[in-house]
């Protein structure tokens, strides 16, 4: 007969809803029953005083029948919880100081793990957002010296790939090479600067994209002499074309070249977020192939592996063909140019390994900084439970002797506790999503993916999980102490100096020790970020990024003849520099094709003239073109002479070369005045700049050539400003400037140099920021912690202070003795955090620059700042303590 | 009071509130637990009150039906009667408390007793 069938559930939850009239019906039933009982015992001859009694007696208890039957019907457990959770709300209530305090401790930790947990949700746990998306692969040689450009493919050698493997039902890839606001919008008032990406025709194919109005590429568009077409990101067509609704087909003004727009891609589709975090693209065009068989390595590869297909077996059908595949298929003695002598030539990995793998680490170590936030606030949550727990042990007690059983006051406690941290869960959950709302919003952070940061069901998920969690970790333990307590203990207990308080106060201060631990954990790993942060900071970058800005200059040097082209070229950009030099504040002034920390490219691997190097050993350095002025605009230092307008196309080619080249080509020599063979050009060296961090602040330095503009093309023209006064200033009239030579200028932003370096450093300094923030956090909860440990103590002591005081104990001497018992809790949590932090500290090594795990200046910070606040923290109720007024202190109890 | 006691009175009460009806037709509560009384030579300690539980789980599960009516002596009560699938269910828990009552006598009487 036990389990309920589904009818009788049914009938359960029916009578739930008609309690009152049901409750009735019993009443009137057990009314006649004790009249038919009366009735039977007065024929029997009793009175009827003693047959009501006896009638009484047999049924045993109105109320408790009514309960029985009440359980039978209806849904108990429910109205268990009902009675519970009236209870908790008057008693929270009551004590609402406590439960202020509570609430916010908790919505502090638990909106700070939704957070990261939404975060690390969006950058590492969930697929990427395109339909099977643990198919997409990333094809790539393995990082090298020579920047993106052996970080990428050739057409013919893309084409190749595709041809010969079997392991992908498609291989696409994009033109790397992009650099922002590549296009101008003309044709509607200014020109407007734009971001355009140039991708394989297949791209969004493979990716498994879908336009959200129009279509996509179709082949005839990748041919060469297609009339040129795009497609429109979705922020920008709502942005730059009002959300025109009629776009698709419509002709825009590109560059001055009409394109037809065929397309709007989904709102959920960012090229940036996903291939180049930090930036944005706002239309994409088809790749033409045919144009760029000379333009050497130039598109990045993916694919999508068929089903089935392994990484394993993709890897090792890539190994077999990278030797077939040649830079350009017209010069045989290209093919082979991919394999690396002295490793692996390509590596096949998942395209979210490439896209989020190298965070995985920060990403981890952020979730248990947050992960040890929620402790310290549940070891918190704990103790206050605890204190409340001392001074409700005569109302347990009193419970539980009138039958309330065991089980039930740990469900009461526990009701509590889910009570707490479900309102802190709702708190925090808000604070989560303004942080997660603003965190999607910080579009100069280079962080993948956080544009698509938002709130969704998992999150919720998560919300609930650590909340009930947390309940559970906080609550139990209190829980299960105070209804374990001895009943008469605690009905005698006054709960002064007695065995059982003391006890507590253990336990409390146990608790502390392990809140201070946690702390001290928190604090060395943010002092640590922080300290390489610092470091970071503090590279010799090779060039001054302060006071200097750029801007994306455009020009046209449309001429016949490549020598025509370059003295065109040449007479703009020397008008250019001539005009923006003149202008008051500016310092100096210069153009180059690429800046630091961008996009880069290598062509040709020059050597030594009458030196000869073992194959590998001299990679090809990345190439700069860029003006006389240059240099000095950005900050480098040069030994030597920096380029002249003289260096034309028909005099001597000069290059300039960084330290690290000029050391690895003539070791030991001055390399001015020395000649580079490029095949069979000359290049004379007529300085050497230093080595500037080119993709990267923490990478290794490479090696850099720089050639003059008149004598190679530039493939774009970035304007360096070095200014006196704040280079923001100078925007407005630069651009004056500028528009005054060439009108069809677009309104390209003006961007001082340090926010390029800023935006580099940025996902270094997010997670220092943020580990810096929660060990802030930490640190306010466990003073808090002590805090609350030590007043409690002192108002338990009251009683003892006051008659040692009586007995002759100064004010300094009670003082001195409520500090040190802070002091010897937070030593003990200092000893026990800092053997953590020595473990901990090592598996975060590899996230540290210039800083060893051990760093001894980050731990004496660490112990000094804990002391301090331990200090502050015992101070208030020692201060306290040691105004007790023995009378007043004796006489109350 | 452990919860798995009362699981088994309660299963044996209704099984005999099933039998009561099945034996003696419509009854009200107090006729039930009479007449239970005195079948069992009053060996069952029964607390009057409980029964209703038990009247009000059969309901539920619709082995009987309740309803309100007139005594002999003209008194208001509610009457209740065992439906068809109650008589089902009472000779399918009559058997298996025979089989079980057996089962425990052979047990407990070839069973070596210290």
């Amino acid at each position: 007969m036990s389990g309920d069938s589904l009818r009788q559930r049914m009938n359960r939850v029916r009578s739930f809803f008609r309690r009152a009239p049901l409750d009735a019906d019993l009443d009137a039933e057990m009314a006649s029953h004790l009249e038919f009982a009366i009735e039977e015992n007065l024929q029997r001859g009793m009175t009827l005083e003693e047959a009501r009694r006896k009638a009484m007696v047999r049924f045993g208890g109105v109320q408790q029948a009514r309960e029985v039957q009440r359980a039978a019907r209806g849904l108990p457990f429910v109205d268990v919880l009902g009675q519970d959770l009236r209870y908790t709300v008057r008693t929270l209530g009551r004590d609402l100081g406590f439960t202020v305090v509570a609430v916010l401790i908790l919505a502090l930790g638990i909106g700070a793990n939704v957070a990261v947990f939404s975060v690390v949700n969006t950058i590492l746990l969930r697929p990427l957002p395109f339909p099977e998306s643990q198919q997409l692969v990333w094809i790539a040689p393995p990082p090298q010296k020579c920047g993106l450009s052996c970080a990428t493919y050739s057409a013919d050698a893309y084409e190749e790939f595709k041809a010969q493997t079997r392991s992908y039902e498609d291989v696409t890839g994009y033109e790397a090479f992009t650099s922002p606001d590549n296009y101008r919008l003309t044709g509607r008032g200014q020109p407007e600067p734009a971001t355009g990406m140039e991708v394989i025709g297949n791209f969004f194919e493979v990716l498994g994209v879908q336009p959200a109005m129009g279509r996509l590429f179709t082949a005839q568009e990748s041919r060469a002499g297609a009339h040129p077409v795009a497609l429109l990101a979705y922020p920008y067509w709502r942005r730059q074309f009002a959300g025109d609704p009629a776009i698709v087909g419509k002709e825009i003004d590109l560059n001055g070249t009409p394109v037809t727009v065929v397309g709007v891609l989904p709102a959920s589709f960012d090229f940036g977020a996903v291939f180049s975090p930090g930036s944005k693209v706002d239309l994409i065009v088809p790749l033409i192939l045919d144009h760029e068989r000379m333009e050497g390595n130039i598109v990045t590869m993916m694919g999508r592996l068929k089903p089935g297909v392994t990484l394993g077996q993709a890897q090792a059908e890539a190994n077999l063909v990278v030797p077939n595949l040649c830079w350009n298929i017209k010069y045989p003695q290209s093919c082979g140019s991919y394999v690396n002598k002295t490793g692996a030539s390509i590596e096949v990995r998942t395209l979210k390994d490439y896209v989020s793998g190298r965070l995985r680490r920060s990403l981890i170590v952020l979730w248990s900084a947050v992960g040890m936030i929620l402790l310290i606030a549940c070891v918190n949550l704990s103790n206050l439970l605890l204190a409340r727990a001392a001074a409700r042990g005569k109302e347990f007690a009193m419970r539980s002797a009138l039958g309330a059983s065991r089980g039930r006051l740990v469900r009461q406690l526990l009701t509590e506790s889910l009570i707490l941290s479900g309102a802190g869960a709702v708190l925090g959950f808000g604070l989560a999503w303004g942080l997660v709302i603003w965190l999607a919003h910080q579009g100069s952070l280079a962080l993948p993916l956080l544009s698509t940061l938002h709130i969704d069901g998992e999150v919720l998920g998560w919300t609930v999980l650590i909340a009930v969690v947390a309940a559970l970790l906080f609550g139990l333990f209190p829980g299960l102490r105070m209804a374990s307590g001895n009943l008469q203990e605690a009905l005698k207990d006054s709960g002064h100096g007695t065995s059982a308080g003391r006890r507590h106060e253990r336990v409390r201060g146990a608790l502390v020790i392990a809140e201070v631990a946690l702390a001290c954990l928190l604090l060395v790993g943010a002092g640590l970020l922080l300290r390489s942060f610092l470091k970071v900071l503090e590279i010799d970058l090779g060039f001054q990024p302060d006071h200097a800005a750029s801007i994306k200059v455009e020009y046209d040097d449309s001429a016949p003849a490549d020598v025509a082209r370059a003295l065109k070229r040449g007479e703009i950009f020397q008008q250019v520099i001539a005009r923006v030099s003149a202008l008051p504040g500016v310092e100096a002034a210069g153009i180059v094709d690429y800046l630091p920390l961008g996009p880069n490219r290598a062509w040709g691997t020059p050597v030594p003239q009458g030196k000869t190097f073992p194959e590998g050993a001299v990679p090809g350095p990345l190439v700069y073109v860029c003006t006389p002025g240059y240099v000095r605009a950005m900050g480098m230092r040069l030994h030597g002479r920096d380029f002249a307008w003289s260096d034309g196309p028909k005099s001597q080619e000069v290059v300039m070369i960084n330290a690290a080249a000029a050391r690895t080509y003539w070791p030991g020599e001055d390399a001015v005045g020395k000649v580079l063979m490029n095949g069979k050009d000359e290049l004379h060296v007529i300085g050497v700049v230093d080595d500037v961090h080119a993709s990267s602040v923490e990478a290794e330095k490479g090696w850099q050539i720089y050639y003059s503009v008149m004598q190679n093309g530039p493939n774009d023209a970035q304007l360096v400003i070095r200014s006196r006064v704040a280079p923001g200033s100078l925007a407005g009239s630069v651009m004056h400037a500028l528009r005054e030579l060439n009108p069809s200028q677009p309104a390209a932003e003006f961007k001082p140099v340090r926010t390029i370096v800023d935006r580099a450093n940025s996902p270094r300094q997010f997670f220092m920021l943020l580990v810096g923030i929660f060990a802030g956090l930490g640190l306010l909860l466990a003073s808090l912690g002590i805090y609350g440990v030590i007043a409690y103590s002192v108002t338990q002591r009251t009683q003892e202070i006051g008659i040692r005081m009586a007995l002759g104990a100064t004010r300094g001497r009670v003082q001195r003795g409520v500090l040190a018992r802070t002091l010897w809790l937070v030593l003990a949590g200092i000893v026990v955090g800092t053997l953590g932090s020595f473990v901990a500290a090592r598996a975060i090594a590899s996230l540290l620059f210039g800083t060893q795990p051990t760093d001894p200046l980050t731990y004496v910070g660490m112990v000094l700042l804990l002391m301090l606040v331990a200090l502050v923290a015992g101070y208030l109720p020692a201060r306290r303590a040691s105004r007790i007024n023995p009378m007043i202190a004796l006489r109350t109890n | 009071m452990g919860e798995s006691k009362l699981d088994l009175l309660q299963g044996t009460l209704d099984l005999m509130v099933l039998q009561t009806l099945a034996a003696m037709g419509e009854l009200h509560g107090y006729g039930i637990a009479r007449r239970i009384e005195q079948v069992s030579g009053d060996a069952v300690l029964l607390n009057q009150g409980t029964i209703y539980a038990s009247l009000v789980r059969l309901q539920q599960r619709g082995w009987i039906d309740g309803e309100w009516g007139t005594s002999d002596n003209n008194r208001k009560a509610k009457f209740y009667s065992i439906t068809r699938r109650g008589r089902k269910q009472l000779a399918e828990d009559a058997a298996y408390w025979e089989r079980l009552s057996a089962v425990m006598r052979r047990v407990l009487s070839t069973g070596n007793r210290e």
